[in-house]
């Protein structure tokens, strides 16, 4: 069987000839949950985006259950797509934010009313209070959990997700990787997440890819990961750390 | 001005007010018509805003009087005033609504237009589901700068023959009867108003809410 979502020779330059990408293979099991990390500017984001064709690869494939070519508006209702300002539509109740993708596709009101509430729940929202309100009156984690609801409500195969908690305070941030564990576990589902936070790849991925300038670097199980004595490996790992003690020392002077 | 005046004029202030809507009317539909989609065509071409908004800014930049004088020559155009006044008064609402079109679509956070693309609206949905809502309140603004524009200009279409309030004005001005000049300049400026203020609700009514933002 192939692979939920597999990358073949993936790269992708920009019109200077810059190249975003370089060559990158990564397959991701069904069931799996594949965190990406890297710095900024590595290409995470953009090797995210070529799986639902956001950014188009300039060779290379990117195949969608064994499928590359399909109708880009039908892939795209099949792949949840969530980002890290939740990107809900200001003028949407939160009702019709999660709905938008059945809505899009023509089922009947009722059948929509259902299964929103039905993901509402799932990200722990109630709907009795939360399906009438509007994005600017929810918090920021709020806003989140329906971006997450509506990326789910079409019951897609896969889930795209880019830095989905990096804009939340640390509280909610942890809040939000306990609720999407739990539910990761309940709902069949391949993902593909881009972070630049380590624990939060450790904590919810099966899965770690490692990018630096464009190349995959690392690919492995998460438990390879944490004993891995790789040089790549633990050169991130020290710089990580390092970084994450200086915001802890500007945080708490001695 | 008394009883005895607007037993003389009521019935005909009321028949050019009526005469001063439908030109007004006439013109702000079609220039919706022709404005809106071009606005949206022009969020889809850039590269062609520049020039045809310069072009509607030109328009829009042609005294009234000289408006209506250039048009008068033209073959069946020139048979019928009303069709003239309705032409020039298409052409000076034109600027407000396709400038506002575009600006109202263009000025919707990128980040909503890519997520509407990344789950899969197809372009028109994306367009009535998203764009010309988030955009509503912009557009009503520039269909409320036409309208209060045009019902001020139609007062001109008179010195063609196209009837309207400014049947009375001029009439009042040869005359040197500042009642018949009231008589006309008054309903139009009401006109004027009630248009604004209508609008401005629907204007208000369409505003979305702050945009979403994740910093408090």
């Amino acid at each position: 069987m192939s692979a939920a979502l597999q990358f073949r020779d993936v790269t992708v330059a920009v019109a200077s000839g810059r190249q975003l990408l370089q060559h990158v293979s990564l397959a991701i099991e069904h069931g799996t949950v594949a965190a990406i990390l890297g710095r900024s500017g590595s290409g995470k984001t953009t090797l995210l985006r070529t799986a639902n064709r956001m950014v188009v690869p300039t060779s290379g494939v990117v195949e969608i259950a064994g499928a590359s070519e399909i109708d880009l508006v039908g892939l795209r209702r099949r792949i949840g797509y969530v980002i890290q300002e939740a990107g809900l539509f200001p003028h949407f109740t939160v009702e019709r934010n999660v709905g938008i993708i059945l809505e899009a596709e023509g089922r009947p009101k009722a059948q929509r009313s259902n299964r929103t509430r039905e993901v509402l729940q799932l990200v722990g929202l109630d709907p009795a209070s939360f399906a009438h309100r509007y994005p600017h009156q929810l918090s920021g984690g709020q806003r989140q959990r329906v971006g997450l609801a509506r990326a789910l409500a079409a019951e897609p195969p896969i889930l795209l997700m880019d830095e989905p908690f990096g804009a939340l305070d640390p509280l909610t941030r942890s809040e939000m990787q306990d609720m999407l564990r739990a539910l990761l576990h309940r709902v069949e589902i391949t993902v593909l997440f881009v972070t630049h936070n380590l624990d939060e790849a450790l904590y919810l991925a099966d899965q770690i890819a490692l990018l630096n300038e464009g190349k995959l670097i690392i690919d492995m199980p998460r438990d390879e990961f944490l004993s891995s004595t790789k040089p790549e490996i633990v050169a991130y790992v020290r710089a990580f750390r390092r970084a994450e003690d200086g915001v802890n020392r500007k945080a708490h002077p001695a | 001005m008394s009883a005895p005046f607007f037993s003389q004029y009521g019935s005909e202030i009321a028949t050019l007010t009526v005469e001063h809507l439908w030109l007004t009317g006439a013109a702000i539909l079609f220039a919706t018509v022709l404005a809106v989609p071009a606005g949206i065509w022009l969020t889809r071409s850039p590269r062609w805003a520049k020039p045809v908004i310069g072009i509607a800014n030109v328009l829009q930049t042609i005294p009234s009087l000289a408006m209506f004088g250039f048009l008068l020559p033209l073959p069946w155009l020139g048979d019928r005033a009303a069709r003239i006044a309705i032409v020039a008064l298409t052409a000076y609402a034109l600027l407000p609504i396709l400038r506002n079109t575009y600006a109202g679509i263009r000025g919707i956070d990128p980040t909503l237009i890519e997520v509407a693309q990344a789950i899969g609206l197809t372009n028109r949905q994306r367009l009535f589901m998203i764009e010309l809502p988030l955009a509503a309140s912009f557009i009503f603004a520039g269909l409320r700068t036409a309208t209060v524009t045009c019902i001020g200009i139609a007062t001109i279409a008179a010195a063609v023959g196209a009837g309207g309030l400014g049947e009375l004005i001029f009439r009042g001005v040869a005359s040197v009867d500042n009642r018949l000049v009231l008589a006309g300049a008054v309903p139009a400026a009401l006109l004027a108003l009630i248009a604004d203020s209508a609008l401005g609700l629907l204007e208000r009514r369409f505003r979305v809410s702050p945009p979403e933002s994740i910093r408090q």
